[in-house]
C-alpha cells in the first residue's frame, strides 16, 4: 500500500531522532541538570484527608544535619498572585487551584503540609520524617457509591448554556421503552494514575529577584511559562521553562502542580536553585488521575439490529475545591446513527484531590462503557458485534448533523477484521478452548475529537544548507522531533539527516502543549507553513540568482518548480539545479529564517472532525484461576496521512498496553476509613510488565483528511487507547460468558 | 532513611558476634527488601551487618540432600543443575518470584526472611500490628483483598498478613531444614519450625534468636521430580506477588499416588503445608474428581474477610490445578 507521506516505496520511516541520546543516557530529564549550588526538597504530607493543621513541630528537623529550612503555611514565603489570607479563614470556593502551603485547611490525604529543604536529597527525606503535624481532624466523604446521591450538574455547567456537559437529547427522550430488544447495565470504572516511570520533578532556579528558570517535567513548557509568570507575578519572558525530555506522562503533566510551586518557593526562601522529585507514592496524590466514574446505558434497537434509542449517564468524582469534567457521555452522541440519544454527566466532590486528562480523557472511560454495551446489545440480537456496528454505521456526525472532514472507520474494521481472523469468532460464549484455557475474540471501536490550535515554528536553513526547525513544542513519548524532522525534510526536500528540530523550551516560538493528539495537527501544520515559507525564499533566490546568470554558467532555475535533494530546481527535463548551500553563499547570507504561524480556520464549522479506529482482541482465560492473558491485538486507525509509520506503532502500541493495563489491573484503591490510598507503590498498584503483553499488530487506512491541516494528518495518540478496554472486556465475555462491568478484571472476579 | 552504620563481618563468628553486640543491628544480604523497609521508614536499624562477603554462597549435594548456602543468589539457584535435576519444584517457585532484576540480587537466606508486601505494613501513618504492636490491625476492616484465610485454629489472628514468598512455599512442601549459626554454634530448624503464625506477637516473623544468622538451607533428596509443579495465580503475568500460589508433589508408582506434598502461598501468616490433604491423597488413583474432593472439603476450615472470600475457591482451584498438572491428568 502507498504511503501516503512517504515520496516512493522505498521512503521508509525515520527511527527516533533522540533515540541515540535516550537509550544511551546522555538525554538529560529534569531532574538531571547539573546546577550548581543545588540544594533538595521534600514534602511532608498529610494523612489525614479532611481538617486543619493545628500545630508544626518543626524543631528536631529544621535542627538535623544539612537542613536548610522547614517551610509550611506558617512561614513559606508570599506567592504574589495569590490572594491575601482571608480572616477568619475560609475553606476555597468551587473553582480554586489548590494553593500550597497557604492556609492550615487540608482538602485531601496526601496534600503537602510542609517542606524540608536539605543539602542532600537524603538528609531532606531523612529530616522530613522528624517533622510533626498535628491536626484537628473532620470527618471526610471519599467513598464513591456511599455518596453518589449527593452527585450534581457542575457549576460550570449551569453557568454555561453552551457547555457541551448539559444534557442532552435528540429524539424522543422515552424511546428507550419502545426498542425491541434492549439492554441495561452499569459501569464502573476505579480511580486510576498516570504513574509514568519518570517521576514529576522539577529544578527551580532563581537566576535574579525577577527572573525564574525552571527544568520542570511538564508537557505544556508555555503554559507553565504563564502559570508561574501569574503566580509569581512577572514578566513571562522572566520565566523560562525547560522541559526536553520526559519519561511519560500520559496527561499527568498538563497542569502546573503544587510540588512545582513549592519548589519555586522553597528556592526564593533559601536562595539557592532547589531540586524537588515526587516519591512514587506521592504520585498518588500530587498530579491527578483518571477520575473514578460510574456509568448507566440503556440502548435498544430493532429486532434487525437497528439502534432505536440511547440512554447514557455518567458521574465522575472531583475534588472539593475544582471541577474536572470529562467527555464521558459525549462520544454516545457522535458514534453511531440513532435517532433517539439522550445524555447526562454528573459531579461528585469528594475529600480527594483533582483529577486531571489521562489519555483519552472521558472517552476511554465513556466508551469502555458503550462498547460493552454495544456487546451486550449484540449478543441479545444475536447478531455478530462488527456486523451490529456497522449497520449503525454514521455516515455523517449525527450529533452535529455535519459531514465528517473524512471517516474511513469502515476501511478500519474491514482491515482489522481481516487481519484479526474475525470471522473465526464464535456467537456463543465459552465455545473454544485451546490447551485447558478459554478462549474469546473480542472488538470495539475508537474514536477521538480532533483538535488544531494556533502554533508557530521557525525553520533556519544554514550555510552549508542544513536546517534547523524550531517550536515550544513537547515530546512526552510519540517521537515528536522525528515526526517534525520528517515534515520539514519533506516540505523543503532535504535528506533527514540535514534537518534538527528543537523543542521544550519556552524561549521557541509559541505551541500548546502536548495534549489531546494535538501535537501533529497544531505543530505540525506550523512546521509545514514555515518550511513551505522557507522553501519559497528558497525558489525566489534562486531564481534571482538564475537572472543573473551566475548558477554555474548556465540558467537552470527560470521558473523555480520545487526542491529535491537539498537543491532547488525548474522545470527543465535535465535540470540540474541549484545546490541550498550555493544560494546561501551566492547572496551572501549566513542563514535564511521564516517564521509562520498555522491556525485553523472556518473548516471547523464546515465538517465535523474526528480520528476513527478499532481494536481486535484475543484472551485466554484459565477457567480455574481466573487469569486473563491477552494473546493477540490487532489495533487499526483511520488518522488521515501517517506522517512516520515507525513512532506512529509505537503510539499505537503504547495506548493498547495502557488499554490492557485499564481493563485488567490499574486500581487505585482507597481505605475510606482513612481516606487514603493503599496501592502506593509499584508492587501495588499494577501496570502491564512485557510478559502482559502480547505481539501487537497495527495498521493505518492512511488516507489524507483533506480538510483538517497541510498534512493531511490528525492525532494519534488518544484513539490508540479508547476502546481498548471494551474490547478486552468483550472478549473476557465471549471466553466466559461472564460480563464483568467494573474494571479492572481481576481473577477474583471470574472464578 | 536514618542515618545507619555499616559494618562488615569478615567471618560467620564474627558476624554474630557483631550481631549480639548490637542487639538493633540487622544483617544485610542482597538487600532487595530491607532497603525498601529502611526507604519507606519501616525498618529503621541504626547499623546493618553486611554479611555479602562471607563464604556462604556454595551450592553442592552430599549424602541424601541438596545444601545451598544462605548468599546463594536467587537466579543462581534457580538455574543450578543440581536443583533443576533434583529439586525442579524449587526451580520453578523460585523463577515465579519477584523480577529478573531482583532475583539477581536476592539471596536464599534473605528471601526466607522477606517480610509481608501488606499495604498497611508498608505506610507507617496507618495502622498495623506488625509494625507496631498494639496499633491494630489496618486490613482486618480495610482492604483485605490479598490477605489471608487460613489462621491457627478458632484463636483471633493479630495479623491477617500473608508471607510474600514464593521459594518459601517449594521449600515447606520439601524436606527442608535450615542452618543457622548462633552464639552456641549451629543449629537446624525444621522449615515449617521457621516461621510463626500470628496469634501473639505478629511483629515476630520467625523462630530466630537473637543473633542468629541463617547460613544454608538443606533439602532432602525425593522422588517427585516429574511430578511436582509450583503454580501461581496473580494479577498480572510476572512480577507480582501470589493470590495464591500451589507447590504440589506427587511420587506415583502403578497408577497410585503413594506420597503426596501439597504447600500454599498467598494464604497465611506463613507458607501453609497441607498435611491433612496430602494423607487424603496417598494411595489413590489419581483423578479430578479426587483432588476436588479433597479440596473442597478441606477448604471448609478457611476463614474470609470482606474482600477475600473469592480466595476459598481460588484456593480449591488452583490446588486442583496444581495437582492436575504433578498427576499428568490433563
Amino acid at each position: 500500500m502507498k504511503r501516503q507521506f512517504a515520496d516512493n516505496e522505498l521512503d521508509t520511516s525515520l527511527s527516533r531522532v533522540d533515540g541515540n541520546e535516550k537509550v544511551s543516557g546522555a538525554a538529560t530529564y529534569s531532574a538531571e541538570y547539573a546546577v550548581p549550588g543545588l540544594v533538595h526538597a521534600v514534602l511532608v504530607t498529610s494523612n489525614i484527608a479532611k481538617g486543619s493543621i493545628t500545630a508544626i513541630e518543626s524543631r528536631e528537623a529544621e535542627t538535623a544535619p544539612g537542613v536548610l529550612a522547614v517551610i509550611s503555611h506558617l512561614n513559606a514565603p508570599a506567592v504574589p498572585g495569590w490572594p491575601a489570607l482571608k480572616q477568619p479563614a475560609e475553606r476555597a470556593p468551587v473553582g480554586t487551584a489548590f494553593r500550597v502551603f497557604y492556609d492550615a485547611f487540608i482538602y485531601f490525604d496526601g496534600q503537602p503540609v510542609a517542606m524540608v529543604v536539605a543539602d542532600t536529597q537524603e538528609r531532606a527525606i531523612h529530616a522530613a520524617a522528624l517533622v510533626r503535624v498535628t491536626y484537628q481532624q473532620e470527618t471526610h466523604q471519599t467513598h464513591f457509591e456511599r455518596n453518589v446521591k449527593s452527585a450534581g450538574i457542575p457549576q460550570n455547567v449551569q453557568r454555561s448554556k453552551n457547555s457541551p456537559f448539559q444534557d442532552y437529547g435528540r429524539g424522543d427522550a422515552d424511546a428507550i421503552a419502545e426498542a425491541e430488544v434492549r439492554i441495561e447495565a452499569e459501569y464502573t470504572i476505579p480511580t486510576q494514575h498516570h504513574q509514568p516511570l519518570e517521576p514529576h520533578a522539577i529544578i527551580a532556579v532563581w537566576e535574579a529577584n525577577d527572573k525564574l528558570t525552571v527544568y520542570d517535567k511538564n508537557q505544556g513548557v508555555k503554559s507553565a511559562q504563564g502559570q508561574l509568570a501569574q503566580a509569581f507575578k512577572l514578566p513571562r519572558d522572566n520565566v523560562q521553562v525547560v522541559s526536553k525530555y520526559i519519561g511519560g506522562a500520559f496527561g499527568s503533566g498538563i497542569r502546573v502542580w503544587p510540588h512545582t510551586i513549592a519548589a519555586v518557593m522553597a528556592a526564593k526562601q533559601v536562595k539557592r536553585p532547589v531540586k524537588l522529585v515526587l516519591g512514587r507514592d506521592q504520585m498518588f496524590t500530587s498530579v491527578g488521575y483518571r477520575p473514578y466514574t460510574a456509568q448507566k446505558l440503556r440502548i435498544g434497537a430493532s429486532k434487525d439490529g437497528r439502534l432505536h434509542a440511547m440512554v447514557h449517564e455518567g458521574t465522575g468524582q472531583t475534588s472539593m475545591y475544582e471541577e474536572h469534567l470529562e467527555r464521558t457521555v459525549l462520544a454516545t452522541r457522535a458514534m453511531y446513527t440513532c435517532p433517539n440519544v439522550s445524555t447526562r454527566y454528573r459531579l461528585l466532590p469528594l475529600d480527594v484531590n483533582t483529577p486531571t486528562w489521562m489519555r483519552g480523557p472521558g472517552d476511554a472511560t465513556g466508551m469502555f462503557a458503550l462498547e460493552s454495551a454495544m456487546d451486550e446489545l449484540a449478543f441479545a440480537l444475536k447478531m455478530d458485534p462488527l456486523e451490529f456496528r456497522l449497520k449503525n454505521y454514521a455516515e455523517t456526525d449525527p450529533e452535529r448533523n455535519l459531514p465528517w472532514s473524512a471517516k474511513s472507520l469502515r476501511e478500519c474494521y474491514k482491515l482489522g477484521a481481516e487481519k484479526f481472523g474475525w470471522e473465526n469468532r464464535q456467537i456463543e460464549p465459552a465455545s473454544i478452548r485451546r490447551k485447558g484455557m478459554l478462549v474469546g475474540y473480542g472488538m470495539a471501536s475508537s474514536l477521538y475529537g480532533f483538535h488544531r490550535h494556533p502554533s508557530k515554528a521557525r525553520a533556519v536553513m544554514r550555510a552549508d544548507g542544513s536546517v534547523t526547525v524550531q517550536s515550544a513544542t513537547m515530546d512526552i513519548g510519540p517521537g515528536t522531533g522525528t515526526a517534525m524532522t520528517r515534515i520539514a525534510a519533506k516540505v523543503l526536500g532535504l535528506n533527514a539527516k540535514k534537518v534538527k528540530f528543537e523543542l521544550g523550551h519556552s524561549n521557541l516560538p509559541d505551541a500548546p502543549g502536548q495534549n489531546g493528539s494535538a501535537t501533529i495537527p497544531s505543530v505540525g501544520s506550523a512546521v509545514h507553513v514555515a518550511c513551505e515559507a522557507l522553501k519559497s525564499k528558497l525558489i525566489a533566490l534562486a531564481v534571482k540568482m538564475s537572472e543573473a546568470g551566475k548558477s554555474g554558467g548556465q540558467v537552470v532555475v527560470t521558473d523555480g518548480q520545487g526542491v529535491r535533494n537539498g537543491r532547488v530546481f525548474g522545470s527543465g527535463a535535465d535540470d540540474e539545479g541549484v545546490s541550498f548551500a550555493d544560494i546561501l553563499k551566492y547572496h551572501k547570507l549566513n542563514e535564511l529564517e521564516a517564521t509562520e504561524e498555522s491556525k485553523p480556520g472556518p473548516e471547523r464549522d464546515q465538517y465535523s472532525m474526528f480520528s476513527f479506529g478499532c481494536h481486535f482482541v484475543e484472551v485466554h482465560v484459565n477457567p480455574l484461576t481466573g487469569e486473563v492473558r491477552v494473546v493477540r491485538v490487532v489495533t487499526c486507525a483511520d488518522v488521515g496521512a501517517i506522517i512516520n509509520y515507525k513512532t506512529a506503532r509505537s503510539q499505537s502500541i503504547g495506548g493498547v498496553v495502557g488499554g490492557i493495563g485499564m481493563a485488567l489491573m490499574e486500581h487505585s484503591e482507597m481505605d475510606h476509613r482513612f481516606g487514603r490510598y493503599v496501592t502506593t507503590d509499584f508492587a501495588s498498584y499494577h501496570i502491564p510488565v512485557h510478559a502482559d503483553i502480547p505481539p501487537i499488530e497495527v495498521y493505518y487506512v492512511d488516507k489524507p483528511d483533506v480538510h483538517v491541516n497541510p498534512m493531511g494528518s490528525k492525532g494519534l495518540g488518544e484513539i490508540a487507547i479508547v476502546g481498548v478496554a471494551g474490547a478486552v472486556a468483550n472478549a473476557v465475555f465471549n471466553a466466559t460468558g461472564k460480563r464483568i462491568r467494573t474494571l479492572p478484571i481481576t481473577p477474583d472476579k471470574l472464578i | 532513611m536514618k542515618p545507619f552504620q555499616y559494618l562488615r563481618p569478615k567471618t560467620v563468628s564474627e558476624a554474630v558476634s557483631m550481631a549480639l553486640d548490637n542487639p538493633e543491628a540487622q544483617y544485610i544480604a542482597g538487600g532487595t527488601n530491607l532497603i525498601d523497609l529502611m526507604k519507606r521508614g519501616i525498618a529503621s536499624p541504626p547499623k546493618l551487618i553486611d554479611i555479602n562477603h562471607l563464604p556462604l554462597k556454595k551450592i553442592e549435594h552430599r549424602y541424601d540432600r541438596i545444601r545451598i548456602g544462605a548468599l546463594a543468589l536467587n537466579s543462581d539457584v534457580a538455574q543450578h543443575k543440581l536443583v533443576k535435576t533434583r529439586q525442579p519444584l524449587l526451580a520453578e517457585a523460585l523463577l515465579a518470584g519477584a523480577s529478573g532484576q531482583i532475583r539477581n540480587m536476592a539471596t536464599v537466606g534473605g528471601n526466607l526472611l522477606q517480610r509481608t508486601r501488606c499495604s498497611y505494613f508498608y505506610d507507617v501513618a496507618l495502622p498495623c500490628n506488625k509494625r507496631k504492636p498494639g496499633s491494630g490491625c489496618g486490613a482486618e476492616g480495610g482492604i483485605n483483598r490479598t490477605h489471608a484465610i487460613f489462621f491457627n485454629g478458632s484463636e483471633v489472628p493479630s495479623c491477617i498478613a500473608v508471607h510474600p514468598s514464593d521459594m518459601c512455599v517449594a521449600l515447606a512442601a520439601l524436606d527442608t531444614s535450615v542452618v543457622v549459626a548462633g552464639p552456641a554454634g549451629e543449629r537446624r530448624i525444621l522449615f515449617k519450625d521457621l516461621h510463626r503464625l500470628s496469634t501473639k506477637e505478629p511483629e515476630m516473623d520467625t523462630t530466630l534468636n537473637p543473633g542468629e544468622l541463617i547460613t544454608s538451607i538443606e533439602v532432602l533428596d525425593n522422588a517427585f521430580t516429574g511430578h511436582s509443579h509450583y503454580l501461581k495465580v496473580r494479577d498480572r503475568a510476572s512480577y507480582a506477588f501470589a493470590l495464591v500460589s500451589v507447590a504440589a508433589a506427587l511420587q506415583m508408582d502403578g497408577g497410585k499416588i503413594w506420597d503426596a506434598r501439597l504447600a500454599l502461598g498467598g494464604v497465611a501468616h506463613k507458607p501453609w503445608r497441607y498435611w491433612a490433604i496430602e494423607l487424603m491423597l496417598r494411595g489413590q488413583p489419581p483423578s479430578e474428581k479426587l483432588f476436588r474432593e479433597v479440596a473442597e472439603h478441606e477448604l471448609q476450615s478457611a476463614r474470609a474477610g470482606e474482600h477475600n472470600a473469592y480466595k476459598i475457591k481460588l484456593t480449591a482451584n488452583a490446588m486442583i490445578a496444581a495437582l492436575k498438572i504433578a498427576a499428568g491428568i490433563s
